[in-house]
């Protein structure tokens, strides 16, 4: 029973990793019909910005709030430099574009910050609660972790109904043509979206690097369990991301926990996921709901 | 669809409106190698209605589209209210006091009504652009007052029941009076209707004629149709278009009278030439409007 807990527990934690990574994918999805497959490595861009000023004597969280704010300013530039000329054109073109930023990115984290294995610190313990004399299978790096996310989903949830920036960027979402003829700055929108999502996407690749070793490709995992996570849930709804963020991290720890050689098989389960889910439901656990309401 | 009692919470006087006058001069518009558009000139009086007709492909939503942005000229001049404006850009047309709805409704479909109409109002919010993220004091307050003036511009087109529904799941007469509420909540000086009236039934049309009669009195109007009948009931003058040519323009009597009007909708069955000749005589024969 404790082994089920724990191994629960471990699932809901990196499934909260995987939620925030879908969502970042998600939130430019929908703004901009874009497959951002650069989000991993501009993630890791801005983990090894942290890891440098913690390695220079800065808080961890100081370089948390460097970094999320670091990933919003390479976000926005990636839009507005990038993006905005291969706007309008052939679909395929942004998302090729976006491909070699991923590469291209990640070289200049390897140029800047060196190729091999570093540490990355954790501000939390690893080591379960007490309660009485037994040790219950929450440590508070877990909490924290899933603490994090849901502040950021709680704030972008308030930012996008409560706002009239969330409206105007809800509007260009759903429109472009229409949102400018209403007086909406889509530009600035846009610029505004990729930056939120860049900030949510480092704030996935912070919370997976802590407590264990980074390297230029780390974000590798994360970015096949993100994007397997976003289109579980639809790739157009951002619960669906959270959701199929959340069911991937059980069913992958689970997998790992209990099959015989399990965690071999994580990486395979996942895709196994990802073709169940798309054979009996095409357009993602979440489509029918954004469907019908269309 | 009651009337627009009075003009919403705004502080506007008539002295506005005099000005509010948008001129098109000489328009030409051309598609690659086909002209759209040939030497089009239409003024929009002040408080005036003004009706767009003519057969399908007479190029009266190019013309549109060139009122507000979307089609750039060839050649031509647009002066609002006074001014020539060079490079018209659709993002600019609320802060210059116009509102344009869409054919069909152009309602975002994940939001709310209310939320819809809200979009519509946002020029009026005060609060700069980072207090609005940052979710300051200032920018609560106008949260508070767009909303309110949103809502208050449903209840006034009658949909105020609405506000929270998604546009979807609203019968279609109802979408386009929130897509109308949505132009008229920014309080446009000049308001731009694109067939306002495709989909309604008789009565929901004449509602829409008393509705764009009643809102005259604080914005100048015009308005592409193909329903005669409301075209000519709502309209203070009229300017028609064939084959991206002005074939006519007037009042509505005038315009009604005018053989190149009938022909063109009857689609006489005359030679070439004698087509073209009445053409030059419809041309020559009436000022441009």
């Amino acid at each position: 029973m404790d082994y089920f807990v724990n191994v629960t527990l471990t699932g809901l934690t990196q499934g909260m990793i995987y939620a925030a990574f879908a969502l970042a994918l998600v939130l430019i999805w929908r703004s901009t019909r874009i497959v951002n497959f650069a989000q991993g490595s501009m993630a890791a861009a801005t983990t090894f910005i942290a890891l440098a000023l913690i390695q220079a004597g800065a808080s961890y969280w100081v370089a948390l709030i460097v970094a999320l704010a670091s990933g919003f300013v390479l976000g926005a530039i990636v839009e507005r430099v990038i993006i905005r000329p291969v706007e309008g054109g052939p679909e395929l073109n942004a998302v090729i574009v976006t491909l070699g930023l991923f590469v291209a990115i990640q070289a200049g984290i390897a140029i800047i910050f060196g190729s091999s294995f570093q540490s990355f610190p954790t501000p939390f313990g690893v080591r379960g609660f007490e309660v009485g004399d037994t040790t219950i299978p929450l440590t508070p790096t877990s909490l924290y972790i899933i603490g994090s996310v849901l502040i950021v989903m709680a704030l972008l949830v308030a930012l996008f109904r409560f706002t009239r920036v969330g409206l105007a960027m809800r509007a260009s979402a759903f429109s472009q043509e229409v949102a400018r003829l209403l007086g909406v700055k889509v530009g600035g929108m846009l610029t505004l979206g990729w930056g939120l999502a860049a900030v949510v996407g480092s704030l996935s690749g912070l919370l997976i690097a802590g407590g264990t070793f980074v390297w230029p490709a780390y974000m590798d995992a994360l970015i096949v369990f993100g994007f397997v996570a976003a289109i579980i849930g639809g790739l157009d709804s951002p619960v669906g991301a959270i959701v199929g963020g959340l069911i991937l991290g059980l069913a992958l720890s689970y997998v790992s926990g209990y099959a015989p050689r399990g965690s071999a098989l994580v990486n395979i389960s996942a895709l196994v996921i990802l073709i169940v889910v798309l054979l009996v439901r095409p357009g993602g656990l979440f489509s029918s709901t954004t469907a019908r309401r269309a | 669809m009651g009337p627009l009692a009075q003009p919403a919470g705004s502080q506007r006087t008539n002295d506005s409106t005099p000005t509010s006058r948008l001129e098109m001069t000489g328009i030409n518009v051309a598609f690659g190698g086909v002209l759209a558009l040939t030497d089009v000139s239409l003024t929009v009086e002040p408080g005036q209605v003004h009706g767009l007709i003519g057969p399908n492909g007479a190029g009266k939503t190019t013309l549109f589209n060139v009122a507000c942005g979307l089609v750039r000229p060839s050649s031509g001049r647009i002066a609002w209210r006074g001014e020539e404006m060079r490079r018209l850009k659709p993002s600019k047309l609320t802060s210059l006091g116009i509102a344009r709805t869409l054919q069909g409704v152009g309602l975002f479909p994940g939001m709310t009504v209310l939320e819809n109409v809200m979009i519509g109002a946002h020029r009026h919010a005060r609060a700069g652009f980072f207090s609005a993220l940052l979710a300051l004091p200032t920018s609560d307050k106008d949260e508070r007052l767009l909303r309110e003036r949103a809502m208050r511009a449903l209840v006034e087109l009658g949909a105020g029941e609405y506000a929270g529904r998604y546009p979807g799941s609203l019968p279609y007469p109802v979408q386009k009076r929130v897509a109308l509420a949505r132009a008229l909540v920014s309080e446009p000086d000049l308001l731009l209707l694109d067939e306002p009236a495709s989909g309604l039934s008789e009565d929901e049309m004449h509602e829409l004629g008393d509705l764009i009669r009643s809102v005259v009195g604080r914005m100048s109007v015009l308005l592409v149709e193909h329903h005669m009948d409301l075209v000519m009931r709502v309209c203070d003058r009229i300017t028609v278009l064939d084959s991206g040519k002005q074939i006519a323009a007037g009042t509505p009597a005038e315009v009604q009278n005018d053989p190149a009007v009938t022909e063109a909708y009857l689609g006489d069955a005359v030679d070439a030439d004698a087509d073209a000749a009445e053409l030059t005589h419809a041309e020559g024969g009436r000022p441009h409007a």
